[in-house]
């Protein structure tokens, strides 16, 4: 690993997304506008205030997850990843050099989706708007290190958009959105603790109803930076230099 | 540091699967430095596996392969060996100084290499235009200018010079023969024929075997032919039937090339 390769990585992630505008609307905007709807859809009732920052941590996970696994996969599919990895790239270069690039999107992003969420569409944040941002940024970066991990595992395009229900869906319908976490099935509520996404809802509603203390998001921030670094390292691992 | 008499490569004894494919069954060879060594065969004969090998991206399941005095794939070969992918493995949503400033930073090769193998490549008119709107030809162009980034010691390029315009063709021969001259070791392949009297010597391969390996007017003489082709041909015959042996068997007599008669 060496922190120049890394940040070149990063720069020409970038740069290749700079290419693109057409996406980087697509990323800044999209999840603010699902934002609206579900504000718009209960209108006339407090249900925006209590789901509200669950779709904050929601679509830009969503769309962070999407937009990686992609672009990896069309890296190991052109060839670049091979000719990268023939070059004197460490394995650590190419996934933090990604987990940089789209970490930075996913800043951008989520500011605007707090942002919108809270200036636009009024959602109640008793809370530090700030804390707010920042477990929403912890977030998408989660679904950018998860994207990662899962292009390691898929082989096409189509492999690996089924990935996103797969990995994706679970979390959202056990992360409290649907039903309270402590209503669920005994199994259910112990598994939907260990789920990185569970943490990431709790935290913002904790934020937005300023129920909980700094302590307790700072907490729920390590239990999803622990998510992030094991999918980097396991991401790391999976990416081979000799392929059969 | 390794010695100079030492081979750029050396493969002794060499298999290989493809995915699920056996494709090279018990493959020797040696490519000299300071030559440009042409490895002809037909389209899927191996020629890509073992490229693979011995630029160290390749999971082989035995022999050896040195290469530049080291085992394949060893961290300190990765910026003394340049590799050019049969498909140009470059990114089509960045231009193409764009492409080579990365690669380069990847290299640690000095900025003014950027420049040096725009100019060699004769890239100079699309420098700036996305790769992916440049022609097949001009794409491979760019990843054969990111394989010459930062000097490496030997060059490994699979069919660089597919589908490009004559005189183009042309033109990237002699630049290669400039770079053997300059001390670079290159293996080339290709499944043109013609292209073979272009080099100093000739690896014929077929069926994941070297048949012959030779220079080219050796190659013409043991098999008293007047071009490559018909030298294949020959050899082909005088070979025994690939269908006579079992999958990922190495009988013997396949432990080796066949020599014809050139010096190794």
């Amino acid at each position: 690993m060496n922190p120049r390769r890394t940040l070149a990585t990063a720069g020409r992630v970038l740069t290749q997304i700079r290419h693109d505008p057409r996406t980087i609307v697509l990323l800044l905007v999209v999840p603010s506008l699902l934002i609206g709807l579900v504000a718009w859809i209960f209108a006339d009732t407090p249900v925006f205030d209590r789901i509200g920052p669950a779709m904050i941590a929601l679509f830009p996970f969503i769309v962070m997850f999407l937009v990686t696994s992609i672009t990896t996969l069309r890296e190991r599919r052109t060839g670049t990843l091979e000719r990268l990895l023939s070059m004197p790239l460490g394995k650590g270069d190419f996934i933090l050099g990604y987990t940089l690039a789209f970490g930075l999107l996913a800043v951008i992003q989520s500011a605007v989706a707090v942002g919108y969420a809270v200036w636009v569409c009024g959602l109640t944040i008793a809370g530090s708007v700030w804390l707010l941002l920042a477990v929403a940024v912890a977030d998408a970066v989660l679904g950018t290190t998860f994207g990662l991990l899962a292009s390691a595992f898929a082989r096409t395009e189509f492999q690996v958009v089924q990935f996103m229900p797969a990995l994706v869906f679970p979390q959202i319908l056990l992360g409290g959105i649907f039903l309270p976490r402590e209503q669920l099935p005994e199994t259910l509520r112990i598994i939907s603790d260990w789920l990185p996404l569970s943490h990431a809802i709790d935290a913002l509603q904790a934020v937005a109803s300023d129920s909980q203390d700094a302590a307790y998001i700072g907490g729920e921030l390590l239990i999803i930076g622990a998510w992030i670094v094991g999918a980097v390292v396991l991401g790391s691992i999976t990416l081979r230099r000799r392929t059969p | 540091m390794s010695l100079v008499s030492e081979p750029a490569v050396f493969v002794k004894d060499l298999h290989a699967r493809r995915g699920r494919n056996p494709v090279l069954h018990g493959l020797s060879l040696t490519v000299p430095r300071g030559l440009v060594v042409g490895l002809i065969g037909p389209s899927g004969c191996g020629k890509t596996t073992l490229m693979r090998s011995i630029v160290g991206v390749q999971l082989v399941q035995s022999g050896e392969v040195t290469v530049l005095g080291r085992p394949a794939g060893s961290v300190s070969l990765r910026n003394r060996v340049g590799y050019v992918t049969q498909d140009a493995s470059v990114y089509d949503d960045l231009t193409v100084r764009q492409n080579l400033k990365y690669f380069r930073a990847v290299l640690g090769a000095p900025a003014s290499d950027v420049d040096r193998v725009i100019d060699a490549t004769d890239l100079g008119r699309y420098a700036g235009q996305l790769a992916g709107s440049l022609s097949g030809g001009q794409r491979s162009r760019v990843s054969l200018a990111g394989a010459l980034l930062g000097s490496p010691e030997l060059l490994v390029l699979d069919e660089p010079t597919v589908g490009l315009d004559p005189v183009l063709r042309v033109e990237l021969w002699e630049l290669f023969h400039r770079l053997a001259a300059a001390g670079t070791s290159l293996l080339v392949s290709s499944h043109v024929m013609d292209e073979a009297s272009r080099c100093d010597r000739l690896l014929l391969m077929r069926d994941g075997e070297i048949l012959a390996d030779d220079t080219p007017a050796g190659l013409l003489a043991s098999t008293a032919t007047d071009d490559v082709e018909a030298a294949f041909l020959s050899l082909i015959r005088r070979h025994p039937s690939p269908e006579d042996r079992s999958p990922g068997d190495a009988g013997p007599g396949v432990d080796g090339p066949t020599s014809t008669g050139g010096a190794r």
